[in-house]
């Protein structure tokens, strides 16, 4: 998995941030590329910017490999992201198209824990074949 | 990352896994912000572009599709040196 981050910041100003406050954060700092969409072109087609605020929303984006988006999240700025939902998802996905759409994976699916796959069976039968425990 | 002439960050206007040109960019036309918006959803390709970046100690340029063929999380945020 790639990760790219983007903000209307200059890359001089990514340059900045990561040396003088990622690496107190992060050993080395972050290993991925900062990204800079300065006029906020790409924020407008991903619809994250805010022409008031002149910045781009918390959007998050899971594309796959064939450059199919597989989920989108879009946060106001006070409220960081979860990562650990962000890799349960990307772990999800990944899932599934492993298994080529056979399996599904029901709310709060872990690997490891038991996927659903979708077919005449198993209507009316998710009851028997998962417990609303398996959310949590 | 490819070390490349540091352009602006653009759209491309073409989605991934389609030659540009297929699509114009979202300022070329008169609908532009509600035509791009609604083709950015779930289950449809992302739209290309490209932008100057940091990584490592290098400035460098990076193309969204030359990603393919990986899975990609890409975060936008509202801005270095801010809180959360």
């Amino acid at each position: 998995m790639e990760l790219l981050s983007i903000s209307v910041d200059s890359h001089f100003v990514h340059k900045m941030w990561q040396d003088y406050e990622l690496t107190k954060m992060v050993e080395g700092g972050v290993p991925f590329p900062m990204l800079s969409d300065g006029p906020g072109n790409i924020g407008r087609v991903y619809g994250v910017y805010d022409e008031d605020a002149g910045v781009e929303m918390r959007g998050r984006f899971i594309i796959d490999p064939d450059g199919v988006i597989q989920a989108i999240e879009i946060l106001t700025p006070p409220v960081g992201r979860n990562v650990e939902e962000l890799i349960r998802q990307v772990k999800a996905f990944q899932h599934v198209r492993e298994t080529k759409g056979e399996e599904a994976t029901p709310s709060g699916w872990q690997p490891g824990k038991p996927t659903l796959s979708p077919g005449p069976d198993l209507v009316g039968k998710v009851w028997e074949a998962w417990k609303v425990e398996e959310a949590f | 990352m490819k070390e490349l002439k540091i352009g602006c960050g653009k759209p491309t206007g073409a989605k991934l896994g389609e030659s540009a040109g297929s699509g114009k960019p979202a300022e070329e036309t008169p609908m532009g912000k509600e035509i791009s918006m609604a083709a950015v959803k779930v289950g449809a390709k992302a739209p290309d572009f490209e932008a100057p970046a940091y990584q490592s100690g290098k400035f460098g340029q990076v193309k969204l599709s030359d990603y393919l063929g990986k899975w990609v999380v890409l975060c936008f945020y509202p801005g270095d040196f801010t809180f959360v």
